[in-house]
């Protein structure tokens, strides 16, 4: 038996996920086979607005292989409700009528509009050809302000409009911090759309449970729970008839937070037919019908006294719904409206958004999901506020840091931060930059009209993570609760099953709640397996985003462990015939305190609880014990970051050379895992400063229609990252842990084109555009010599 | 229906498949050898790469029938005796991998570069997995992982 165990909390215990990973062993949704198990392909829409007038899958039927076709009237009967959306932001928003296949009006280019069910998925895909279909191509809306003209084409007719929503927030006195403002600051952001990108495409196979007449999905999602409730409530299976397993997931970055059509179909069909129903995406499917992510207008004005102290903030926001609510689509913007605000103390806010419909791919969640379009419309209006008042950009954000405080304080927002401390982490990322030095080589750069010019970009941000809270996004009108489940199962053998809501697609999961539970029951991480991500084996939970495991899952892990170690503990007592007040419990052993000899171990415990023999009278037996943990608020990890870049000024070229971050997530349960999510945080973030977009051509087509047209970043165009950490335990919850997901990708953007600005500040450019390419950065230079507005 | 004779991990398959079949689609659901993932199929992302007599080429743009004759290896195929080639170790110690779906494409794709650079530069590891896409690390830990396999650290 292990003895003695060391504390696995804090350590570099590498990834237990990994060895069925690097072998090609994983179990990816596209691996299972199942015996009769037949092919879906989706036909779709290839105008981004158009009536169907005829459609005829009667020749597809005729095809060697296909079993079945069908179109958004065939199955019109089986569904119990149209796809939902789960946030509803306003009481009076509008959501369209949204049908997992078009009846008679496609949407957006990518739209599904018919389904071959074959034996293979070529014959599937070939048959797709001889489905007859005649669109009468409608006027398209793609931009949100001529969406909201009078005059404008409406992307739902019925509507009226293609407004979605309007929703306000307003603190202080914002208008008299406008009136006393000596300085105001206008500026105009734009949030390109963005495509996820997760490597793994989406993949689902569904079958009925003959026993039951329920059904199995497996899905490539982030949330099994999520899928559960919705399939549930569209096809009218009972949701303890609805088995939903994410097996491995590859990646999701909030694209597989969602409920898809795909999944709804591949689900009724397979009823319909009785007999397994697989569908895997294709990439260029991936581009058009999973959702993307920001598509923003930040027009944001900030008012100052003329010493550089913020007063008041005023945000007016354009948020482009695509063509269908997805399932928080509405919320995204919603989620970023209290974090505008950001590092910064002053009396008045407001921020009023308008959800827009356009002929486009929805928009959801990705990495951040509204809080970094917050964070770089704050951290960039705060440098353009340095420039205007020639002050240097850390000395503007250190006059207006909070003073640091660790108990929730509230802010402009109208929210409660549970902890910051920005003066540190900005102080240890100018120690590791050396900030004076890369000020000197600018300086030397610049006097000797080097064609390539150093930039200094900084963002001190924070984030709201952690999704929790059940009453405050109940508030909110979100409509799930935010609490996160574990049960915690000693067997006789003194081996341990964690249980755990949460469902991991990257972050390791596996290894950190191992080594939490590994702690409070005084075993190894070895000795416990964790159990995730199949609605049967782990039947709550609320899953995996908005950087919540740690701080509402793990923690309830921690809870759960907790109550079978207090347990454990008097069954100790017991078979000791000591007080439990004398015992300690040390190593995995329970001891007399004083007589160390008189002892114990977890695993005797363990082999009693399971006897049922040795145990206290009235005692039940077994050592399993399940906890629901709802935290009190949100969790708020906040960094410093400076990125330096090189911009080539003769070609546009813009490099990133080094890139300092300073995170403060709390305590830190791996700090491999940890410093993983950083890394791959700013290089999402990186990718939106300088190199990706998602662009459709005047007739709403995707024109970024692959990995071929849409700039990934490869290892060439990314840099290493230089990382710390500081510790500023969160009120929040009892192991003061913050979540650190989304922190990179929050905390990156604005560091990155702060810092393009920055080169480019000696040629007179005040302002770019994100993807910083080196088209746009040529063209924002000649502007700016010429004179133009830059 | 054409022929195809491969030997794939050491063991040799003989099947008739559709002239068209992309090679990652005949491993995977022929051969039944899931460890090569599609990502793309545009031939950017290199979840697909195998080695094909030594050179590592991207599955989802051949034909399987293109590689009739051939020795294939996949990630499924690299360790020997149950023990890990030091690529797969590598990726393990310096937590080069988080999803892992990029991963059997990246680790091939890293062997193959060093087969063919034995000692290569920071640069030369980035410049030479730039056809292997990750969402999720940030490529640090990759290249790190693919010095520590070229003993270049410990």
């Amino acid at each position: 038996m292990t003895e003695a165990p060391e504390r696995y909390v804090g350590g570099g215990v590498p990834r237990k996920e990994d060895p069925a990973l690097v072998t090609g062993r994983a179990n990816w949704t596209d691996n299972i086979k199942l015996p009769g198990m037949l092919h879906m392909s989706v036909l779709r829409s290839p105008f981004a607005h158009a009536k169907i007038t005829h459609l005829d899958v009667s020749d597809a039927l005729e095809q060697p292989g296909v079993v079945a076709a069908f179109t958004g009237n065939d199955l019109a009967e089986l569904w119990k409700a149209p796809m939902p959306c789960a946030w509803p932001v306003t009481e009076d928003i509008k959501m369209p009528d949204h049908w997992p296949l078009a009846k008679d009006e496609a949407n957006f280019m990518g739209d599904a509009v018919a389904v071959v069910i074959a034996s293979d998925r070529y014959t599937a895909q070939d048959a797709l050809e001889f489905i007859v279909v005649d669109y009468e191509p409608l006027e398209v809306v793609l931009n949100m302000e001529d969406a909201l003209k009078e005059d404008a084409p409406l992307v739902h007719e019925d509507m009226g409009t293609n407004q979605s929503y309007v929703w306000p927030l307003e603190t202080g006195d914002i208008e008299g911090a406008f009136e006393q403002a000596d300085v105001v600051i206008k500026e105009r952001y734009i949030q390109q759309r963005l495509i996820p990108n997760a490597i793994e495409p989406r993949a689902v196979v569904a079958y009925q449970e003959p026993a039951n007449d329920g059904v199995t999905l497996y899905t490539a999602t982030q949330v099994p729970h999520l899928v559960r409730m919705m399939l549930s409530l569209v096809t009218g299976v009972p949701d303890q008839k609805v088995r939903v397993v994410a097996p491995d997931v590859g990646g999701g970055f909030g694209s597989k937070l969602n409920f898809y059509v795909e999944e709804a179909l591949a689900t009724v069909i397979a009823r319909k037919l009785g007999t397994p129903i697989k569908w895997v995406e294709d990439r260029s499917e991936n581009y058009q019908a999973t959702i993307h992510g920001r598509d923003q207008i930040q027009d944001i004005e900030l008012a100052a006294t003329s010493e550089g102290k913020i007063l008041g903030l005023r945000v007016k926001l354009l948020a482009d719904m695509g063509a269908y609510l997805q399932l928080v689509t509405p919320g995204i913007p919603v989620l970023g409206a209290f974090m505008y605000p950001g590092v910064y103390q002053f009396g008045a806010y407001s921020i009023e958004i308008k959800g827009v419909f356009t002929n486009k791919t929805p928009t959801d969640a990705y990495r951040g999901a509204g809080r970094p379009e917050a964070a770089y419309a704050i951290e960039r209006i705060v440098d353009a506020l340095a420039r205007r008042l020639d002050m240097d950009p850390v000395e503007i954000r250190r006059k207006n840091f909070y003073e640091p405080f660790d108990e929730p304080t509230a802010t402009p927002g109208g929210i409660q931060y549970d902890s910051l401390n920005l003066p540190m982490v900005l102080d240890r990322v100018l120690e590791m930059s050396d900030y004076e030095g890369l000020r000197e080589e600018q300086k030397r750069r610049r006097d000797d009209n080097d064609p390539v010019q150093l930039g200094i970009g900084f963002s001190t941000y924070t984030e709201i993570c952690g999704l929790a809270p059940s009453q405050v996004l109940a508030s909110l009108r979100y409509g799930a609760p935010g609490w996160e489940s574990s049960t915690v199962r000693m067997f006789g053998s003194g081996k341990v099953e964690v249980v755990t809501g949460t469902t991991p697609h990257g972050q390791g999961h596996v290894t950190s709640w191992s080594q939490i539970a590994a702690d409070a029951l005084g075993v190894t991480p070895d000795d416990v397996e964790v159990i995730h991500g199949d609605t049967a084996t782990s039947p709550h939970g609320l899953d995996t985003y908005g950087s919540r495991s740690l701080p509402v899952g793990g923690v309830a892990v921690h809870l759960a462990a907790n109550k079978v170690a207090d347990k454990a503990k008097k069954i100790a007592a017991h078979m000791l015939e000591a007080s439990e007040d004398d015992l300690e419990f040390e190593g995995g052993k329970f001891s007399v305190a004083g007589s160390p000899d008189q002892s114990v171990t977890i695993q005797d415990v363990a082999g009693a609880a399971f006897g049922g023999v040795n145990i206290p009278e009235d005692m039940e037996p077994g050592l399993t014990a399940d906890y629901f943990y709802d935290p009190p608020n949100f969790v708020f990890p906040f960094g410093a970051h400076i990125c330096v870049v090189e911009v080539d000024t003769e070609t546009g070229k813009t490099r990133v050379r080094d890139y300092f971050a300073v995170d403060d997530c709390g305590p830190v349960i791996n700090p491999i895992i940890v410093d993983g999510q950083v890394h791959g945080g700013i290089a999402q973030g990186i990718a939106q400063a300088l190199y990706e977009e998602a662009v459709y051509d005047e007739d709403g087509m995707l024109i970024t229609g692959s990995m071929v047209d849409y700039m990934i970043p490869g290892a060439p165009e990314l840099p290493n990252y230089t990382l710390d950490r500081t510790v500023t335990p969160s009120p929040t919850n009892p192991m003061g842990v913050k979540g650190i997901g989304e922190a990179g990708t929050i905390g990156s953007p604005p560091a990155v084109i702060n810092a393009v600005i920055d080169a480019l500040e000696p040629l007179g450019v005040t302002s770019i555009d994100m993807p910083a390419s080196p088209m746009r950065v040529w063209e924002t230079i000649q502007a700016a010599q010429n004179g133009g507005d830059a | 229906m054409r022929k195809v004779s491969v030997k794939v991990n050491g063991r040799d398959f003989e099947h008739e498949v559709e002239p068209r079949m992309l090679l990652v689609h005949y491993l995977r659901e022929v051969v039944n050898l899931t460890g090569t993932m599609v990502g793309c199929n545009t031939s950017n992302c290199g979840a697909c790469t195998v080695l094909l007599d030594g050179e590592s080429v991207k599955s989802c743009t051949m034909f399987a029938v293109q590689a009739d004759g051939s020795e294939i290896v996949t990630v499924q195929g690299i360790a020997e005796n149950g023990n890990w080639h030091p690529m797969q170790t590598a990726f393990h110690e310096n937590h080069g991998l988080q999803c892992g779906y990029c991963t059997p494409g990246m680790i091939m794709a890293s062997i193959s570069l060093l087969k063919e650079n034995p000692d290569p530069t920071e640069d030369e590891i980035r410049e030479g997995l730039e056809g292997n896409y990750c969402r999720c690390t940030g490529y640090e830990n990759i290249i790190k992982s693919v010095q520590q396999a070229a003993g270049q650290t410990s």
